[in-house]
């Protein structure tokens, strides 16, 4: 069983939709015990960080526990920013620290739209499990006016071009993260949330 | 690079999807959860759902409708027709809409464009102007509301400026001129607006050769192009439309 953490930040169903339609089992949730059985946790998020971050407050401990315990974590957007050390939207917030880095403003002053919004080309690093089968690169969904800066010698970037190089996805261990929305991309999207299904299986199976 | 977007609009009355000439003369194009999971499946960038009768809100129906129509859609989702509060976008956003589109009742109380984009994020509020072209004058456009049945005297740049300022995050823009004509989008209006924000801004209204899809995104600056009756009724698929668009050094995302 995987656990959509609902924390009460923006929508969850598109993420629970995508899931569904895989095949995979699905429970929304946000109760630490329930966590804590879960064999795979999936943190989604839309909006500003500050407040994503203020709302999995309450559930921050158990999340970082069940992680650093070897638990398959999936962030998506919002709730991939929230991975990092801190984040410098409307202020500077203390995020769960799970992978060094900090989450900036996108550049405004490179005559781009901002947010960045659409489908935009991520190019993997070498042998990044969530992109398994997917080759060097694909089309994803963003939606961001923030991005990550990734410190963090263990963790393998996967990036993107928008005037600047942004990070697109990141893997740390058992630890996953993607700016892009895969729920929303379609094909591409689906695979990268059944290689997520994939790893957690493997690791129910170690 | 980020690519343009292609984005079929289904306009919803009465749980179908339906097209008409300057929002007149309806005539039914199918069924919006078959046509949302076929635009997903073929290669769409995003879907749009509007409801033209602007009942979302009290309305169980349609929201039931959006729900059945999300479950099948694997690309960012956006739904508008009728919202006043932003309330209602936390519905609809629980329903499985990626975001909300709002086109009169911010006209009326600009504020509703800040509460939504603070409460849920600039990302998921799109502001939707309906302008049509000021008489008697040059490069001047009015926004009009109700589905374009009724003129205002907001200038349709300084409005999309403003909704910047209070929070959106994109723009869609219709052109009253042009919507259904298939005579071409509004390129001098969409080139206007595009150089006035910096949000993303949507071209609407007039989609009709392919051509007329290229020069919105070339020379009309517009990032994204929406259009019904040329995918409705088959006239392109949207394959054909990357490829042509791709053809004309527009960066699309391959189908």
């Amino acid at each position: 069983m995987l656990v959509i953490i609902d924390y009460g930040v923006g929508n969850v169903r598109s993420v629970t939709n995508a899931f569904r339609y895989i095949g995979s089992d699905i429970t929304v949730s946000c109760d630490p015990e329930i966590i804590q059985k879960a064999h795979g946790l999936i943190l989604p998020g839309v909006g500003a960080s500050g407040y994503a971050m203020e709302k999995v407050a309450p559930i921050a401990e158990v999340i970082k526990q069940e992680t650093l315990s070897g638990k398959p974590l999936l962030g998506i957007c919002v709730g991939y920013q929230l991975l990092f050390d801190e984040s410098h939207e409307m202020g500077t917030h203390q995020c769960l620290g799970l992978i060094g880095g900090k989450v900036v403003p996108i550049p405004t002053d490179m005559d781009l739209t901002i947010p960045h919004m659409g489908w935009n080309y991520v190019k993997f690093a070498d042998s990044m499990s969530l992109f398994d089968t997917l080759g060097d690169g694909k089309h994803f969904a963003f939606a961001n006016s923030y991005y990550a800066q990734v410190n963090d010698p263990d963790a393998k970037v996967a990036t993107t071009e928008y005037g600047i190089t942004l990070t697109g996805a990141v893997e740390k261990g058992n630890i996953y993260g993607t700016q892009f929305h895969p729920e929303k991309s379609s094909n591409d999207g689906l695979q990268v949330l059944k290689n997520f299904v994939s790893i957690c299986r493997e690791e129910l199976t170690c | 690079m980020l690519t343009k977007r292609i984005i079929p609009c289904l306009d919803v009355k009465d749980n179908r999807v339906v097209k008409g000439v300057n929002f007149l003369n309806l005539r039914d194009a199918g069924d919006p959860v078959e046509l949302g999971k076929k635009y997903s499946d073929e290669g769409a960038d995003e879907l749009v759902f509007l409801d033209i009768t602007a009942t979302l809100r009290s309305n169980k129906t349609i929201v039931d409708l959006v729900e059945k129509v999300a479950a099948n859609v694997f690309i960012p989702f956006t739904v508008g027709g009728g919202i006043t509060k932003a309330d209602e976008i936390g519905i609809l956003l629980r329903s499985g809409a990626d975001k909300c589109s709002i086109n009169t009742a911010a006209v009326k109380n600009p504020d509703i464009l800040r509460e939504s984009a603070e409460r849920f994020g600039s990302q998921c509020v799109v502001l939707a102007i309906d302008a049509r072209r000021t008489p008697n004058t040059t490069g001047k456009w009015h926004v009009t509301v109700k589905a374009g049945s009724e003129p205002t005297d907001i200038d349709a740049i300084e409005w999309a400026q403003q909704a910047e300022q209070l929070g959106a995050g994109e723009i869609l823009l219709t052109s009253m001129d042009a919507d259904g004509t298939q005579a071409g989008y509004d390129i001098e209006l969409t080139r206007a607006v595009a150089e006035a924000v910096n949000i993303p801004v949507i071209a609407s209204g007039g989609a009709g050769t392919l051509e007329s899809l290229t020069e919105v995104l070339d020379a009309g600056k517009a990032d994204a192009v929406l259009a019904a009756s040329i995918f409705h009724y088959g006239t392109y698929t949207i394959r054909e439309t990357k490829e042509f668009l791709q053809q004309h050094n527009v960066p699309v995302r391959p189908v």
